[in-house]
């Protein structure tokens, strides 16, 4: 008998319980074992770990915990980032004001007060008050759970649920590393050991919203979804649209990588051991200052380092014209029948294009694009932004639909080159860039039709 | 030479195996290369009475499984490359986790050493463990250590070289399983023997062959099939 029969033979034995069980026993004898050997004389820590261990890990409370976790750390990003946003929009525009003036004074062309201030000026501003204040609290508040030892234990509840569509535990700490950066959550796909699974992490990571998107998801739910609430409870919407929006990038999550076990990546999930850490208190200053001015300030640099070139590139566009229709407009119009059918429009697909090299440039991208277009409102407040979208033809329909374009669209550049170093394989780069992109204009073109077949808009 | 003896360090990352390593070997170290290619083990020499020791550091991992590269380097040297002893060295201080990886090895090999590290630091966290009762039930020599303090070296170089010569004899305690699993390891366990003869364990293959391990099925035609039977 040769051994690929003997090994046909016992695979027909075998079944996924009993693979488990035998790495269950193997860990209940251990158990058993050191019940017997071992003895404890003062372990007082150890029993706290394993109390809270208990509540954070158990069946029943483990998912509500996780996802009440989860909506404080979005709610407090949210409510505390307002004031802060709308000071510094504020700030920024008034200051335009001189810099416009001061370009008047010295009598300068009008095209360097185009290109400087209301391309490379407007755009970059808008990062830094849109993006800087929600990374400045969503960072180090995560760290801190990080740094308590809770990570550990979402990975720990999450992997039932990933082994049964096929993938790896640990990606859910890939996936809570792409909350910050898809690009270095990439990287971070090495502490998954097994390549089939470390490759499910790597295709499906996109799905879970990089802070370079949450500007964009923060200010469209507030504006459109939570338009009729005020104050606190407007906060409190805003949070539940985006628990919303990052369970759905999970479920999509859960759902490519079961296809993807089922078909191209076939196999089944290995076993492997995951260590669970003493709870510890986190050193909180050190825990804030770190990840707030280190993390948030390395994105902030590499933001508006690609901003500020996209921001004139697209003023430029904008203001170059061939006959009567600038270029920026001829590509608008070429898109915006394929924009329409997935209920956006030609300036959004066209800002999702140039937006590939970073996602933290597509809002302020298409703002440009909308402004270029003779309304030169100044955005010094989400209220006029409001009225831009509106005045372009938004509803909340639009609005939905270029989140969740956002939440599944390709992953940015650097990421995808992230991609190709890891696996080293162009076939797999291509598609990490394929499935997302086939995924975003999917769901958006289903929405679209089935609200205007039902006539809700 | 007729007095140099091949002995395999296994152990959980973390645990203090290259410390052990950097300590016995002191300085009488080199890389090798073995089968496997990509992963590059330390291997150094610890002279001792009339022979000479030759210490292999395997790749720290959690488990033996084909998992990874790692987990598979590790496994082929102890099961393949067959060394005189294999020590297992486990953290004192979170003994459970560790011990999952001394059972593995026991199913794999005969000459076993368990080496428990970390023991000062175990006993300032007040756990206390009684190595006499682990080595009955386990069937192998049980020894506490520290190697950063360099506590229990005596007793552990005297061990190996006690197996080397016969005069202890190792007896793994092969670990029992669930009816259910047991009954489909009589199943296969023949058919396996029939192949692999007394080369290496027909029980543990025939584990790994329901738990479908491919990467051990690869390896096993790559060592065991004459060319022209695959």
């Amino acid at each position: 008998m040769g051994i690929q029969e003997l090994y046909s033979e016992a695979q027909q034995l075998s079944t996924a319980k009993m693979r488990d069980d035998i790495v269950q026993q193997l860990y209940d004898r251990s158990h058993q074992l050191c019940q017997e050997g071992v003895s404890y004389t003062k372990s007082d820590r150890d029993l706290r770990t394993e109390k809270l261990d208990a509540i954070f890990t158990s069946p029943i409370l483990g998912f509500p915990i996780m996802i009440a976790m989860l909506g404080l750390v979005f709610y407090i990003t949210i409510a505390g980032a307002n004031i802060p946003s709308a000071m510094l929009a504020e700030f920024f525009g008034s200051l335009e004001k001189y810099i416009t003036s001061f370009f008047t004074l010295i009598h300068a062309p009008a095209w360097v007060n185009g290109v400087l201030v209301l391309g490379l000026y407007r755009g970059t501003t808008w990062v830094i008050s849109v993006m800087l204040p929600p990374m400045a609290i969503f960072f180090p508040t995560f760290a801190l759970l990080e740094n308590y030892g809770y990570l550990p234990r979402v990975a720990f509840n999450m992997d039932r649920l990933f082994k049964r569509v096929g993938a790896h535990g640990k990606q859910s700490l890939t996936m809570a590393m792409g909350f910050g950066c898809n690009a270095a959550a990439v990287i971070s796909t090495r502490i998954i050991e097994s390549p089939r699974e470390r490759m499910l992490a790597i295709l499906t990571n996109n799905f879970v919203p990089c802070n370079g998107r949450w500007g964009t998801l923060i200010v469209l739910s507030s504006l459109f979804m939570a338009a009729s609430y005020t104050g606190g409870v407007k906060s409190l919407v805003t949070t539940g649209v985006l628990i919303g929006i990052v369970m759905f990038g999970v479920i999509v999550t859960f759902f490519v990588s079961w296809v993807l076990s089922k078909t191209a990546l076939k196999g089944v999930p290995t076993h492997y051991t995951l260590e669970l850490p003493p709870y510890r208190k986190p050193k909180i200053f050190d825990t804030v200052i770190r990840s707030s001015v280190t993390k948030s300030w390395s994105v902030l640099v590499r933001a508006v380092k690609v901003a500020a070139p996209a921001a004139i590139l697209t003023w430029v566009f904008a203001n170059i014209y061939i006959g009567d229709t600038s270029i920026l407009m001829y590509a608008v119009q070429f898109l915006d029948p394929f924009g329409k059918l997935l209920g956006l429009d030609g300036y959004i697909m066209m800002a999702f294009i140039l937006g590939l090299p970073a996602n933290e440039i597509v809002f302020p991208i298409l703002l440009m694009g909308y402004l270029s277009t003779g309304s030169l409102t100044e955005v010094d407040s989400l209220v006029a932004l409001k009225k831009i979208l509106v005045d372009h033809g938004w509803t909340w329909l639009t609005a939905l639909n270029m989140m969740l374009f956002s939440l599944l669209h390709y992953p940015c550049g650097t990421t995808l080159l992230n991609v190709y170093k890891e696996t080293k394989s162009k076939k797999w780069t291509f598609l990490s860039f394929l499935i997302p992109t086939v995924i975003a204009i999917f769901v958006p073109f289903v929405i679209t039709q089935t609200v205007r077949m039902l006539g809700l808009i | 030479m007729g007095n140099e003896y091949r002995i395999a360090l296994a152990g959980n990352p973390n645990t203090g195996k290259s410390t052990l390593f950097n300590a016995l070997t002191g300085l009488r170290q080199h890389t090798g290369n073995w089968a496997g290619k990509t992963v590059s083990m330390a291997q150094g020499s610890v002279p001792f009475k009339d022979k000479v020791f030759q210490l292999v550091d395997l790749p720290g991992t959690y488990s033996l499984f084909s998992n990874s590269k790692d987990e598979e380097v590790a496994r082929n040297f102890i099961v393949f490359e067959k060394p005189d002893v294999t020590l297992v060295v486990l953290d004192a201080t979170s003994l459970e986790r560790n011990l999952n990886l001394a059972l593995q090895v026991l199913e794999m090999t005969k000459n076993v050493v368990i080496c428990i590290n970390l023991i000062d630091e175990a006993e300032k966290q007040g756990i206390k463990i009684n190595e006499k009762l682990l080595m009955n039930r386990l069937g192998v020599p049980v020894i506490k250590i520290s190697a950063r303090n360099k506590i229990g070296f005596p007793l552990l170089l005297d061990t190996i070289d006690r197996i080397i010569t016969g005069a202890i004899e190792c007896h793994p305690a092969q670990m029992k399983y669930s009816d259910e699993i047991e009954e489909q390891i009589r199943k296969i366990e023949p058919k396996v023997r029939e192949m692999v003869g007394d080369r290496i364990s027909s029980r543990w293959v025939s584990l790994r062959l329901l738990d479908g391990d491919e990467a051990l099925l690869n390896e096993l035609n790559k060592r065991f099939v004459p060319e022209g039977v695959r």
